[in-house]
């Protein structure tokens, strides 16, 4: 902040207690997951419970895979992160597509495109099954990953970012005899590296959280997710506290190492996008 | 940007364009159809055993004790659990903008960690924190020598516990906005106010909240939206009990659809959603004040 002549030790000390106290607070639920994933089962339910384990163990983890599905289940998320990032190249494309060209109908098609932002989930929920039942996509990878590769907000995050780019640029580049792919795959894709950036943590996160249209769509384990051989998990294992946290862990720590290298550029894109 | 070759913007927006509407504008449609028929499970066999039946399904919905509940606890949900995250988040993003040092983007990081939890892995993690018997909360407040709560067993305290759960995934993203915001404002704007010898409270209420109208106005919409389609939460953590005390009208519509295969009885009532959040959204816009642009 400006002020920065007027602030005093006493306020800093003040602000900087309440932002600990509070993030203490926040992750306390982390704590204890990682905390209960190292205790055997006996140690789990002691009362009063052990801070640090006592025994610890890594037999909880051991058993997600040997017990349980668990390779199958990374695998099956791991092929969904996969497509989602080439859905994220649809959305880059549809976005420099209306930030940089001119066409009949443009306005038109991106104000239906930002419209279907406001459609709940549940209601198209239930056509999207109806339609994919209809394909025999049903129980099928492509049917878990089809409905979710175009994303109207980043599409128009890509749009707002897009805009920037200098129309001068592409402009010598057609000059010289550049085709509009490879502009857009060899000047444009290497500008917009940081919206990239934010969106790539965004559909990597969103990818590896999926759960209730692999839930809807997969009847047979062999395509089951993390997030639904988890809840699988809480379901068989109810009082095997030490392992749902083991899985739990499993399926949060991937994803809080990856947002801690990339998170300065998720505050970052927002500004940049001109949501503010 | 002059008209280039005629068939590359299409070519640009088209794999996108097609899956919006194959997977989100064709939907409605097909919702708003079955709305007014009695497709379910047999229905998607067989497209002949399905009739029209006109208003019957809306009509049905107002006299299901069950979907009354749901937006009883709907509103509960978006009256409590709404303001509840604005402030946080408003108040965190304050905090955080406070200092540059790396403590101050190392807690940036801590308090967006909630939300890109996967909703499962929250859901076994705060099914054990607030378990009766060998929950960590529990055992907390037996230190206090308070009794143990019935944290996801009475219906009200179950609303306000998966509230409290909500809440505390919520905030990340809203705050990250008005970070976003709070970093935008012109550095000018706080000189003038220190020249004429505001102090921070006075700079507080009169430079930063009136700029973060913009903001504000954003992230009320999309939280309201967002708690009128309160569904994860109870899904995973209550199944909608106990009692239906915690069931949404998101859920009642996914339970209708998926579990008892009611596929119109559920898109009538996504409809009813539907145009609640339309109401409430357009009501909004109605109500905001002219924004003061920076």
């Amino acid at each position: 902040m400006a002020v920065a002549t007027k602030k005093n030790k006493w306020e800093q000390a003040l602000v900087i207690f309440i932002m600990v106290a509070g993030g203490v607070l926040v992750s306390i639920p982390f704590l204890w997951m990682i905390s209960s994933s190292f205790k055997p089962e006996s140690e789990v339910l002691s009362i009063p419970p052990t801070i640090i384990p006592d025994n610890p163990t890594i037999e909880n983890y051991i058993n997600l895979f040997t017990n349980m599905n668990f390779a199958v289940y990374l695998k099956n998320t791991l092929i969904i992160v996969l497509f989602s990032f080439l859905g994220l190249l649809f959305n880059a494309m549809a976005g420099y597509g209306f930030a940089k060209y001119e066409f009949k109908g443009r306005e038109k098609v991106f104000y239906i495109v930002l419209a279907t932002m406001m459609i709940p989930g549940q209601v198209t929920m239930i056509p999207v099954y109806l339609l994919l039942n209809a394909m025999g996509l049903t129980n099928t990878m492509t049917g878990i990953v089809l409905p979710g590769l175009a994303v109207a907000f980043s599409i128009f995050l890509f749009r707002q970012f897009m805009t920037t780019v200098p129309d001068d640029l592409i402009e010598a580049a057609r000059l010289d005899g550049a085709g509009e792919f490879y502009i857009f795959f060899r000047l444009v894709m290497p500008i917009a590296k940081p919206i990239f950036a934010v969106q790539g943590i965004l559909t990597f996160i969103a990818g590896w959280n999926s759960f209730l249209w692999p839930l809807i769509i997969a009847n047979d384990e062999s395509l089951y997710t993390l997030s639904v051989g988890l809840s699988l998990l809480q379901g068989q294992y109810a009082n095997n506290f030490a392992l749902q946290m083991a899985g739990a862990a499993f399926m949060v720590v991937p994803i809080i190492i990856i947002f801690s290298f990339f998170q300065k550029y998720i505050v970052e894109g927002f500004t940049m996008s001109g949501i503010k | 940007m002059k008209q280039f070759k005629n068939r590359h913007p299409y070519m640009f927006i088209a794999p996108a364009v097609i899956l919006l509407s194959l997977f989100s504008l064709i939907p409605i449609l097909i919702a708003f159809v079955i709305s007014f028929t009695d497709m379910n499970l047999k229905g998607l066999a067989d497209w002949s055993s399905v009739t029209f039946i006109g208003l019957e399904n809306y009509i049905a919905l107002f006299s299901d004790s069950t979907f009354i509940k749901s937006i009883f606890n709907t509103i509960f949900y978006v009256l409590i659990g709404v303001p509840l995250v604005i402030i946080c988040s408003l108040s965190i993003a304050l905090l955080l903008n406070y200092g540059t040092s790396k403590l101050f983007t190392t807690f940036r990081a801590v308090y967006y960690m909630p939300s890109i939890t996967n909703i499962i892995a929250v859901a076994v993690i705060w099914g054990y924190l607030y378990n009766t018997e060998y929950g960590l909360f529990n055992y907390l407040l037996s230190l206090l020598s308070v009794e143990n709560v019935p944290w996801l067993e009475e219906p009200t305290i179950a609303k306000l516990s998966l509230i409290l759960l909500a809440v505390w995934k919520g905030i990340g993203i809203n705050m990250i906005i008005f970070l976003a915001a709070l970093q935008g404002i012109p550095k000018s704007y706080y000189e003038a106010a220190e020249m004429d010898g505001a102090n921070r409270l006075q700079v507080l209420f009169n430079v930063t909240l009136p700029l973060l109208r913009y903001a504000t106005f954003f992230v009320t919409v999309t939280t309201l939206i967002g708690w009128m389609q309160f569904f994860e939460e109870p899904f995973v953590m209550t199944d909608g009990g106990p009692l239906d005390g915690t069931i949404s009208i998101a859920l009642f519509i996914y339970k209708e659809g998926f579990q008892f295969s009611e596929f119109g009885y559920a898109a009538a009532g996504s409809f009813v959603l539907f145009a609640m959040i339309i109401l409430v959204t357009v009501l909004q816009f109605k109500f905001r004040k002219s924004d003061t642009e920076y």
